[in-house]
């Protein structure tokens, strides 16, 4: 808008400056829009404290916040240092949030069954936009996150960080170690491409010699186990990797699993705060110490 | 297995290429970097440690105004930080590095898509998930029950066990490798030798038919290998169900006690402080555990070297 097409009205209702002006005078600079925006009822219901950074803010933008609250507002300042954590677990975790939104989109994209499988595989690959990055994405992520499950478990046993309080928080994340691994392990079966069924043929043929549970296993067959009721039925849904043992690879690699491994992340973090946040750096021990305890 | 290991020159490189590049191949050529990598850098901070307890050891004045960690540290300096910004800045951080890496990563190298699943056509080698070769690896010298039920079994059982028979008071939230040597060596070799190792094994090393090809030899389909697979009472010449069964069960029994007893004089050595602490049960699983890992590896070396498929014959299983 120019002068020009203002002028005209204003002058006729005798005001002396131009309306652009009027306006201009309304028109609020950013920092006193900044300062408004944060008065108003809206902001203020969202955000319960101001912003800048004391350290009454800083701990309340961790408190208050219902994704950072799992973080203590103040942490052991050298437990931030790469060296220390490596920063496994929490690029495990996000991994874990990453294939769970990969995931989701994928399933949009897939369905369950024998021939459809495939078939949707190779849709995503050619014809799905961006289906090729996002099914590379969720496999690598994958791969990646069993990585970095051991390599966050090394770090935790290089620091002793099992020992006392923290010892029951190391089996939750021995199962969840085991969790990681068949989460990848049952995703593996899904494309029904000859890679993903004989890896899933040799996985579960251990199962079948299972002992007392399953049919080749010491004691299986004088317990009365066959090929068709045995622990390896029971888990592909049949005597052989078919339709149903697709469906179910599916339903514990989508829903089962993931479910169970989050309801074990949320005691894993909850236990990490509660037995005093992460282990270190402690001060060190000397042998006199060690030797009053 | 061919033990000749072929000269540079004679390598198949074509075939290494294949195998190193092979999509789901590269994250255990990453293991292969990552692994020393931290390790490396474990007994880095280990050692810094390590020098530091010597110091204040030697120095008891010190030991009593010490901050007693290698990172710096004044006098009025506050011993915690905000975690706005500065936990949370390093997560963020991380979270874009590892997402650019996974962006990258996907774009460079397509997942792999066989063709469609077909029972009559069997993958040869076929092969599970890379994470389970190491499993896979110990088919070839333990039956499926025990190297695909009961072995993972007690790996996951002994592996939760860890902070329950470990009394060591030392090293609890820092790095160390004085204070804590029978645990860390045990610990690692467990973790690099017998999984990582064997995962490495699974992968670049069996080919077709599961046989053993060395680095850069041609992996054949057609090889055939004329080997004589023997249980251990016939080098003996032991027949008869019971004297095979007895002999097998006295052979685990006398490595075991071997096992068992020189660790234990070792322990009684060098540790004297560990048996103080442990309890008769904590000890006892601490052995049974350690007993157990040595005779996989045992079996092992007895497959590898002299070809022993079972040890131990009985008419219900064979170990």
């Amino acid at each position: 808008m120019t002068d020009t097409d203002t002028n005209k009205p204003d002058q006729e209702e005798g005001n002396k400056g131009g309306l652009f002006t009027t306006l201009r005078s309304k028109v609020k600079s950013p920092s006193e829009l900044n300062k408004e925006l944060k008065e108003t009822v809206l902001w203020k219901s969202i955000f319960r404290h101001k912003l800048d950074g004391s350290p009454r803010n800083r701990s309340l933008a961790v408190l208050s916040n219902v994704f950072l609250h799992l973080h203590p507002a103040r942490i052991n300042r050298d437990a931030v240092r790469y060296n220390f954590t490596w920063g496994m677990g929490g690029i495990t975790f996000y991994l874990f949030v990453n294939l769970t939104l990969t995931g989701t989109l994928l399933m949009f994209y897939f369905h369950p069954s024998k021939g459809e499988a495939y078939r949707d595989i190779m849709f995503l690959q050619y014809d799905v936009p961006f289906g090729n990055l996002l099914r590379n994405m969720h496999r690598w992520g994958a791969h990646a996150m069993v990585i970095t499950t051991w390599l966050h478990m090394v770090r935790v046993f290089m620091t002793g960080s099992y020992k006392p309080p923290r010892e029951f928080n190391w089996n939750i994340g021995v199962l969840l170690l085991l969790f990681t691994m068949l989460l990848s392990f049952t995703g593996y079966l899904l494309p029904d491409d000859q890679l993903g069924f004989w890896a899933v043929t040799v996985g579960t043929n251990m199962a079948r010699a299972t002992p007392i549970l399953g049919h080749e296993g010491p004691f299986g067959p004088e317990l009365g186990f066959t090929a068709f009721n045995d622990v390896r039925f029971a888990l592909l849904g049949g005597s052989v990797v078919d339709a149903n043992a697709l469906l179910r690879a599916y339903i514990w690699h989508c829903i089962a699993i993931p479910i169970l491994a989050s309801v074990l992340m949320i005691v894993h973090f909850w236990r990490v705060r509660k037995d005093g946040a992460i282990s270190g750096p402690a001060p060190v021990m000397l042998e006199s110490e060690a030797a009053r305890k | 297995m061919s033990t000749q290991l072929p000269f540079l020159a004679e390598m198949d490189w074509h075939q290494v290429w294949y195998l190193i590049s092979r999509p789901d191949n590269v994250p255990i050529v990453l293991l292969l970097i990552l692994c020393p990598f931290y390790v490396w850098l474990a007994f880095r901070e280990a050692r810094k440690n390590d020098n530091l307890i010597a110091q204040l050891e030697a120095d008891p004045e010190l030991a009593k105004t010490h901050h007693r960690t290698t990172y710096p540290y004044k006098k009025g300096w506050p011993k915690t930080v905000q975690v706005w910004p500065h936990l949370l800045k390093r997560e963020f951080l991380a979270m874009v590095i590892v997402t650019i890496i996974l962006i990258i990563w996907s774009i460079c190298l397509d997942a792999p898509l066989e063709d469609p699943a077909n029972p009559n056509l069997t993958m040869n080698p076929s092969k599970a998930p890379w994470y389970f070769l190491g499993l896979q690896e110990l088919l070839v010298y333990f039956d499926p029950w025990i190297a695909g039920v009961v072995l993972p079994s007690i790996i996951l059982l002994g592996l939760m066990a860890i902070p329950y028979i470990d009394v060591n008071p030392r090293g609890n939230g820092y790095y160390t490798w004085k204070q804590r040597k029978f645990a860390i060596g045990t610990f690692l070799f467990g973790f690099l030798v017998m999984w990582v190792l064997l995962v490495i094994i699974g992968t670049f090393i069996r080919g077709p038919g599961w046989l053993w090809f060395n680095p850069g030899e041609t992996w054949d389909h057609h090889r055939v290998d004329h080997q004589f697979n023997r249980d251990l009472h016939e080098f003996f010449g032991i027949e008869g169900t019971w004297p095979v069964f007895f002999f097998g069960l006295g052979f685990i029994s006398i490595c075991a006690g071997a096992i068992g007893g020189v660790t234990h004089a070792c322990i009684k050595k060098m540790m004297p402080d560990m048996l103080k602490r442990m309890s008769f049960l904590q000890y006892q699983v601490t052995m049974q555990l350690w007993i157990m890992m040595m005779l996989v590896l045992v079996k092992i070396i007895l497959r590898l070297t002299f070809v022993v498929k079972n040890v131990w014959v009985t008419p219900w299983f064979n170990v």
